[in-house]
Formats: structure tokens, C-alpha cells, sequence
């Protein structure tokens, strides 16, 4: 591990602490497209980190080589301290990395509850005959993974849709469902694939809410992506800009704010 | 933690203890022996339910899922606690203790550890903004506030500037909170090990105030919502809590086995009467649901023996039921209209048990078994041995319909200043235009103008800080004015309510307009949530119409309707005509009685905005504030009383948060058909 920066403190007392992960010159390619090109940037620990960019900049990709579901050609992916190797999503997963998805990926005839639980899947470990007979540790296995759902639903106030079939809900509260199954896995990092979009101001007032008292409650480190440029200055400690595959900027939401070619891509210049 | 804050305060409460202690110390264990008569207190009770039903629940309340439960024994304990960590914390006697928040069990016990330390709890309504808040905080001068959460205490610190007198904020659910200062900040549960920890030094002290509270102490303050001017302080004793919850407990055969569901505003008298007074008295247990939004779902859970509502839940429920049933299958409907008509007809008298005929009574064991039985689970109802409703009329349609499924519903009619209640029904004697018989130990007088004027062992004391306003309502020997206008029927006995002795007045040629018996027809139809009636000194009656948008929007989805926000479907013509239809079926059946026929009324308009407490167009618990309707909306009474079509106004409203915007629309005011008044006026008085 290369020079990890010292613990500091943020203006309102949350403490940033070391690397947790860091991507090295990350490029990626679809066939003859680059994707990404040499992208390298670290999350801290404990920090909300932001990844924005106009439209097709590359930043649900760069969230997918995060979570492991693409493989990038070139490049590495350190993890807490350690090179780590190429692997599929679920392996990701057991690593402590859950994500939320920009089109809700939820079982839809599922409740809320059954939902949640699915993200407790890669703490269960008892096997397909014990929890078909729910029989002895299985039994047990559940209920302490239920009281941990149950904690998360509390936290996400939404304890009236425990039992409502998903696909019944509305919108926001489908997008507030999905960050509770991600938080139910009990995530090291929180990957967020623009959880505000297509909300209400109150709606979005409630999910800005909820994902700074996750940071704040559980010290969950948290890398998000969001068109909302209001919403990301004011959530997130630092900031990735990304314009055509490529980095344009990096520093807080200040130090972004003021940078040329960050300003450049969001008022648009013509491109050579 | 509050090494600082208890040194000096320590010093304090031994003087009181130096003082005041042998003198009282001897009372108390007097009054220990005979269990009949010492019990005047909330704490002295709760001392008496550990002991008695040491072992049964006492609260429940649902968390994570699962119904918590807390028995007598347990809350003595939790209660002691608290008061013990009020103490360190320096609450001193006579202090006032602001709690805010939903009903909550650790809520509740803060309110009885504050009585123990012989400081008064203040229960205020939790969805009330941060100025209003202020003028209360600020008037009763509390020095402690538990708040439920961040929202709360966000509130409280946002009006800590101009309130000087909170010295700490204690709360219960610490999500957000952390990185506030804490130097006046506490959760409870730190207070409660605080107290814990330093039980030996206050141990002594806590029993001796315990002991001092007297009969005549003061129990609790509740400010009234004030359908005029400024909330007002309503100080009651132990005495009429205590008194008021015996009687009622003992006219409608309260046990210690019931269940009740603590969901309306702790602010309100009757949760305070339901939830402490009663719940204390007989010892019964006090549910308290998981969040507002659950309600429903909890109510059915638990299925409370003994439930108030005010009429707008049942009305609410009756409306989900029917919208329900529209969707339902032809069978299904079918049994459903067959039943509900059977028991209409013959469903209150079975419940009245009044003869009815084997064949009737036949079929109404069957709808029991395919209908009214799985309709009364679905609503949480099934086992409601005592059910009331007050604060409104209630339609005779929607009483009669939960009557009819043999739910023993009933009506008091009472008030903050009377510790509820004024009268009541007794069983076997309920009718839906009547309030009931006077409760026990009430004593009702009619003044010639009509008002109601009543003298009880409930009797509020005095409003705090406001002789003026006690003088004015209460006289020298107890006769306290309700400011509503009534009669007693001759022959049942029962008290019927007319309207606010304040807004019953004359038309401009005399006749006798009384705005709320209309509006209360108005508002029995599903469709109009709210009414408000204009015409005293005027030549006609007209109305503004607040529409139900569960209800129309339900309509306008059947009836392929497109509307996006509750103006657009307010303006639209279609449910401007429904409105009409229902506006003239009212003035049909206000023409029917000759005193009040020229209540008709002539022209009505649908408000663009639903009345909203936020906007101070209601009090908290949802009754209209005329006067201010009548000054913001001044625009629009003009132009009803102009004979213009249409109008043009903008009126600011208030959000959630408090901040302010503005809506803009154009009106249409219609016409309405009047039937012929007979000619009749109302001779002068």
C-alpha cells in the first residue's frame, strides 16, 4: 500500500480515514469504443464520494468496474490494501461492496420485507435443505438476519410497506426500498447509481436525508453518481468530474465547482 | 455528564428537602395504608398497578416488527428511573416539562416521572410549527423538553433564541443527532442510567416528592387548540383526572383486561384521559403503533376492546371500504349489498337489544359469519366492546353503518376544560343526532341563550397566566360556559348540539343562521371533506367547498377523469355539478325545518386549496377557524355576494417545513336551486 493519507476530520465532525479502495489507470473498452480512458482516482474511507458527468461520460461504467461487473483491459482495482483480482459480481459482494441501480432492479411480485432479505443473502449460510425445512440453524440464521432487516426497514422509515408487494409501489419508494436491501448486506461501500433521479424535490430532500445518515450512523463509506449537481455539492466530501470516458477534475465540491474544464463540460464547448 | 449542571441544583433540592420534608413525610404513609383514598396521584396509581397486576402488560408498543411489551412492574421501573435522572438533571418541584412527539411509551413515561418529581407535564401536538411552539414553550416557561427526534429537537434549538426558560432538551430517538452539541442535550436513555447510577442520593428524595403531590396538585397543562386567538394553558388536577377517569371508567364498565390504541395527539385531553387517566385507573394496557402510517395495520394487530375516533377516521374508513368494494368481484358485492341492507335494518336494534324476530336475527348471524364478522377484522373492530366518537357530528349514515355491523359505537360530546366529559351515551340509548345523557357526577344547565353551561369534578382549575379568560368561562360557583348552544330533549333526557353559541346568529331580516348544522350536512356526503358557511347579517347563505380527494379522485379515475392536482380536480365542471347536487339536497332538507330554513344556500364556490392547520385555516384538531377564513379569504366572499361567475385569487400557503409560497386560480361560483322557505321568520326573541 502506497502513502495513505492521515485520518482528518470533516467541518462537521465525521472522520475520513484511510484509502479503502483505489482505482489505477482504469480503461475500459467496448470493442472498438473506450468506455473509460486511464481513470485513476481513490475512495476513503468513510467519505461520500461523488462521480458525475454529462450524459454518456462513462460514469455507470465506472460504477460497474467497481462493483466487478465489468472487467477493465488495463488497470487495477485495489481493494482495502490489496490488488484485487478479477472476479464475478457475487465475490464482489462477499467483499462488502452492495450497490443500488440507476433502473430499480427489484423482484417485483416480492413484499418489501422478502426484497430486503435478499440482501442478507451473503451472510446466510445454511444450505438449501436446512432453509427448505427451517429446521435448527436455519431457523435461527433467519431470525437474526430478519432483526437486521427489520433495523434497516426502521432506519428507512418504511415500516407500512413491509408486506406490500414492490410492484405496487411508487417510484421513490421502490428507489428507497432497493438502497434498503443494499444496506441490509451490511456494505464496507455503498455504491449508489443516481439514486435521485426522477424525483421530487421532497423526494429527494428525504433520500439526501437518508444517505447522509447512513454515513453518519453506520460510517458507511459511499460512492454515488447523480445528474443533481445541487444535490452532489451538498452531499459529498469529494468529487470525480468525467467528460468522454475521460477525468476532468477531482477535489471537493468547491475546488470542482471552479475548475475550467469542469465548467467547459457542463455549459458545453464543441469538441475536436 | 451533568457533573457540571447537578452540583448547584443539588444544593437547591435539599433545601426543599430541608424545609418541607418532616412535615409531609408523615401524610403520605398514612395515606399508604388505605389503598381506597391515597391514591391521588398518576404515580401513586402506577405504584398501585405494580403491586396489584404487577405481571400484566401495562404497554406495548411495535418496533422492528414485533410488539414490544412492557408490564405494570416494568414501567414502574423504567418510570423511576426517568424521574430519578430528572432529579440529577436538577427538575425542580412546579417546573414545567414540555413532551413532543407521537405516542410513545418512553413519551408517556417521561410524563409520569415529571409528575413523580412533582413537575407538570406539558404534552404538545408534534406536528404543530416551530412559532407556534414558541408561544406555548414560552408561556407555560418550561425548562425541560423531551423530544421524540431530530425533527423534534430541530424545532425546539430553531426557537431556543427566542424562548430563554429551556435549560434541556432530552430525546428519544437519537438517528441524526449525533453531532450536536450536547451540552443541553440528552437522550433519555442516558438520563435514565444517570438516574440509575445515582439512586442512592436520590432515592430518599424522590420518594418524599412522590408523596407530596396532593389531590389538588396540578396533573397536567394542555393548551386548547383555540378556534380564536392564541392557545390557552388548561390547568387540571389530579383531582379531575382522577375523578373523571373513575366515573367514566366505572359508567361504561372499563376493565383491567382492555386494549386501547394510543394514536391521537397526546396534546389532546382525551388521549391524556384514554392513555393515563383511565389506562392508570383500571389498569389497562396502552398500545402504541409503530408510526403514523401504520395505524390501520396495528389497529387490526391489536384489536382494542375499548376505541375513540374522532368521526373523520371512521368516515376515512368507511370511504376505503366502499372504495374497496367497487372493485370487488359480482358475488362478493352481491353478499355485501344483501347483508349491509339486512343489517341496517335490523342491526342497531339487535345491538340495542331490542326484541327482533327469529328469522331476522337468523340472517343476521349469517351476514355475521360471511360479512360483518371478516369486515369488523379487516378494520381492527372485532373485538370493540366500547367504541366513542366526538369532537364533530358524525353523519347518521356512516354511524348507522357501524352500528348496523353490531359495533358498540357511541358519541360523548366534552371538552379540554371539563376533562372530556360532558355527557355521554349510555348503552342501549345511542342515536346519532343526540350527545348522550350527562356523565357521572356532571351537572348541565341550558342559559337562555341556549348555551351549555356545566359544573363537574372534572372542572379545569384555571387557565394558566390568564385570570381574564378563567373568569370569563368559569363563574364563582363552578358553572363553566361551553360556547356551544343546546337543548335537552324532554323526553330522553339527551343533550343536542345546535352549534358554537359564537357563530349561531342572525340573517340580515332576522332569521336564525347557525353555520355548522349545515355545514355538518354538507360534510356527511364523502365527496366534501370540509364546509364553510357564510350569512350572519347578510341577505342569503352562501359556502365554501373543500372537496375529498380520496374520494373524487377515486371518481375522476372511474370516470376516465384526468386531473394532476387537487386545484385542477377542484375547477373541474363535472365535480363542480356533483358538488351542486349535494348542495341542494342539504338546502332540500335545511328548508324542512322551519327555524333554520333560511340557512339555504344560494351560492357556493370549491376552494382551490384543501383548509389546512398549517395554514392556521384549522386548529390542530381540524375544526374550522372562521374568523380567519373569513379575513384571508375576504376576496372571495365579495365576489360571492357580488353575483360574479368567476374570481381570481391568490392566497399564500405554508408548507411542511414552514416556508411560504403562493397559489393563484380562478374560481367558479355557482348558483344554487333554493326550495321555497314558507314564508317563515323567525319571530324576535
Amino acid at each position: 500500500m502506497k502513502d495513505t493519507p492521515a485520518p482528518t476530520l470533516t467541518p462537521d465532525g465525521r472522520k475520513i480515514g484511510g484509502v479503502l479502495m483505489e482505482m489505477k489507470n482504469i480503461t475500459l473498452r467496448f470493442g472498438g469504443v473506450e468506455a473509460i480512458k486511464d481513470i485513476s482516482f481513490d475512495i476513503r474511507e468513510g467519505e461520500i464520494r461523488a462521480i458525475i458527468g454529462p450524459n454518456g461520460a462513462g460514469k455507470s461504467s465506472m460504477l460497474n468496474v467497481i462493483s466487478g461487473f465489468y472487467h477493465p483491459q488495463e488497470g487495477e482495482v485495489w481493494f482495502r490494501g490489496a490488488k484485487r483480482p478479477s472476479m464475478k459480481p457475487y465475490q464482489v459482494a462477499r467483499l462488502g461492496i452492495a450497490r443500488t441501480f440507476q433502473n430499480i432492479a427489484l423482484f417485483d411480485g416480492m413484499s418489501v420485507l422478502d426484497n430486503i432479505m435478499t440482501g442478507r443473502l451473503t451472510h446466510m449460510k445454511s444450505g438449501l435443505f436446512g432453509q427448505a425445512l427451517w429446521w435448527g440453524g436455519a431457523q435461527r440464521e433467519e431470525v437474526e438476519n430478519r432483526e437486521k432487516v427489520e433495523r434497516v426497514i426502521d432506519f428507512l422509515e418504511i415500516q407500512h410497506i413491509r408486506k406490500t408487494p414492490v410492484g405496487r409501489l411508487p417510484y421513490g419508494l421502490k428507489k428507497r426500498v432497493e438502497l434498503a436491501r443494499a444496506l441490509a448486506a451490511e456494505p464496507k461501500l455503498l455504491l449508489l447509481d443516481e439514486p435521485m433521479a426522477g424525483m421530487n424535490v421532497e423526494e429527494k430532500e428525504d433520500m439526501s436525508r437518508f444517505i447522509l445518515d447512513v454515513n453518519d450512523e453506520f460510517g458507511t463509506t459511499i460512492a454515488l453518481i447523480e445528474h443533481d449537481m445541487g444535490v452532489v455539492m451538498d452531499l459529498s466530501d469529494r468529487v470525480v468530474v468525467m467528460d468522454y470516458g475521460k477525468k476532468i477534475g477531482d477535489g471537493t465540491p468547491t475546488e470542482v465547482r471552479s475548475n475550467k474544464a469542469v465548467i467547459d463540460a457542463y455549459l458545453g464547448v464543441a469538441h475536436d | 455528564m451533568h457533573v457540571t449542571l447537578g452540583k448547584p441544583r443539588e444544593s437547591r433540592t435539599n433545601a426543599i428537602r430541608g424545609t418541607e420534608e418532616p412535615a409531609r413525610e408523615d401524610k403520605p404513609l398514612a395515606n399508604q395504608t388505605d389503598a381506597g383514598d391515597g391514591l391521588h396521584s398518576i404515580p401513586a396509581l402506577l405504584a398501585r398497578n405494580a403491586r396489584k397486576w404487577g405481571a400484566e402488560p401495562a404497554y406495548r408498543e411495535k418496533e422492528f416488527g414485533i410488539w414490544q411489551s412492557w408490564t405494570w412492574i416494568e414501567t414502574a421501573e423504567e418510570v423511576r428511573a426517568l424521574a430519578l435522572g430528572f432529579l440529577a438533571l436538577g427538575m425542580a418541584k412546579g417546573d414545567y416539562v414540555a413532551i413532543i412527539g407521537r405516542n410513545r411509551p418512553a413519551l408517556y413515561w417521561s410524563m409520569v416521572a415529571a409528575q413523580s418529581v412533582g413537575a407538570i407535564p406539558v404534552p404538545l401536538y408534534q406536528d404543530a410549527v416551530a412559532e407556534e411552539m414558541a408561544y406555548v414553550l414560552d408561556h407555560c416557561g418550561a425548562r425541560f423538553v423531551v423530544a421524540e427526534d431530530q425533527e423534534q429537537v430541530d424545532k425546539v434549538i430553531e426557537v431556543q433564541d427566542s424562548v430563554h426558560c429551556i435549560e434541556h432538551i432530552l430525546y428519544l430517538d437519537p438517528r441524526g443527532l449525533r453531532k450536536y452539541d450536547h451540552t443541553r442535550l440528552h437522550t433519555l436513555k442516558d438520563v435514565e442510567a444517570e438516574g440509575r447510577a445515582a439512586h442512592e442520593r436520590f432515592e430518599a428524595e424522590l420518594e418524599a416528592r412522590i408523596a407530596a403531590i396532593t389531590y389538588d396538585d396540578t396533573c397536567v397543562m394542555l393548551y386548547t387548540s383555540g378556534t380564536t386567538g392564541k392557545p390557552k394553558g388548561v390547568v387540571l388536577s389530579n383531582r379531575n383526572i382522577i375523578e373523571t377517569s373513575k366515573n367514566s371508567a366505572e359508567f361504561d364498565h372499563l376493565r383491567h383486561s382492555d386494549e386501547v390504541l394510543a394514536y391521537l395527539p397526546m396534546a389532546w385531553v382525551g388521549d391524556f384521559i384514554f392513555s393515563i387517566g383511565q389506562a392508570y385507573w383500571t389498569g389497562f394496557c396502552t398500545n402504541c403503533p409503530e408510526s403514523a402510517d401504520t395505524m390501520m395495520t396495528d389497529l387490526r394487530e391489536i384489536g382494542p376492546s375499548y376505541y375513540f375516533a374522532p368521526p373523520r377516521i371512521f368516515e376515512t374508513q368507511l370511504t376505503n371500504v366502499m372504495i374497496r368494494m367497487e372493485d370487488a368481484g359480482r358475488i362478493k358485492k352481491w353478499l355485501f349489498d344483501t347483508f349491509m341492507a339486512h343489517a341496517r335494518k335490523v342491526g342497531p336494534a339487535i345491538l340495542d337489544g331490542k326484541p327482533v324476530g327469529g328469522w331476522d336475527r337468523f340472517k343476521y348471524a349469517l351476514g355475521d359469519l360471511f360479512v360483518y364478522g371478516p369486515l369488523k377484522n379487516t378494520l381492527g373492530f372485532t373485538r370493540v366492546r366500547v367504541g366513542y366518537t366526538a369532537g364533530e357530528a358524525i353523519g347518521p349514515e356512516i354511524f348507522d353503518f357501524y352500528r348496523s355491523l353490531g359495533i358498540n359505537l357511541k358519541q360523548l360530546y366534552g371538552q379540554t376544560e371539563a376533562s372530556v366529559f360532558i355527557t355521554q351515551q349510555p348503552d342501549g340509548e345511542v342515536r346519532s343526532d343526540t350527545v348522550g345523557v350527562p356523565s357521572p357526577g356532571v351537572e348541565l344547565r341550558i342559559a337562555e341563550n341556549g348555551e351549555v353551561f356545566y359544573r363537574s369534578p372534572g372542572t379545569f382549575v384555571e387557565y394558566y397566566k390568564n385570570a381574564e379568560s378563567t373568569a370569563s368561562t368559569k363563574d364563582a360557583e363552578g358553572w363553566v360556559a361551553t360556547g356551544d348552544a343546546g337543548f335537552i330533549e324532554p323526553e330522553s333526557g339527551h343533550l343536542r348540539i345546535i352549534d358554537r353559541a359564537k357563530d349561531v346568529g342572525k340573517m340580515a331580516d332576522g332569521r336564525l343562521f347557525a353555520p355548522k348544522y349545515v355545514e355538518n350536512k354538507l360534510k356527511f356526503y364523502p365527496n366534501i371533506l370540509e364546509a364553510v358557511v357564510f350569512g350572519a347579517d347578510r341577505e342569503m347563505c352562501t359556502a365554501f367547498i373543500n372537496i375529498d380527494l380520496t374520494a373524487v379522485g377515486n371518481w375522476a379515475e372511474r370516470n376516465n377523469l384526468a386531473y394532476s392536482s387537487y386545484q385542477e380536480l377542484a375547477g373541474h365542471p363535472k365535480v363542480l355539478a356533483t358538488v351542486q347536487a349535494h348542495v341542494e339536497a342539504v338546502n332540500k332538507s335545511v328548508a324542512e325545518d322551519e327555524m333554520l330554513s333560511g340557512c339555504q344556500i344560494h351560492r357556493f364556490l370549491i376552494l382551490h386549496k384543501e383548509l389546512d392547520a398549517d395554514d392556521g385555516e384549522l386548529t390542530r384538531t381540524r375544526k374550522v377557524r372562521r374568523r380567519i377564513i373569513e379575513e384571508k379569504f375576504a376576496d372571495l366572499i365579495e365576489a360571492l355576494y357580488g353575483g360574479k361567475d368567476q374570481v381570481y385569487t391568490e392566497t399564500e400557503v405554508t408548507y411542511e417545513d414552514g416556508r411560504k409560497g403562493k397559489i393563484k386560480a380562478t374560481l367558479d361560483i355557482r348558483d344554487t336551486a333554493i326550495v321555497a322557505p314558507g314564508g317563515q321568520r323567525m319571530a324576535a326573541e
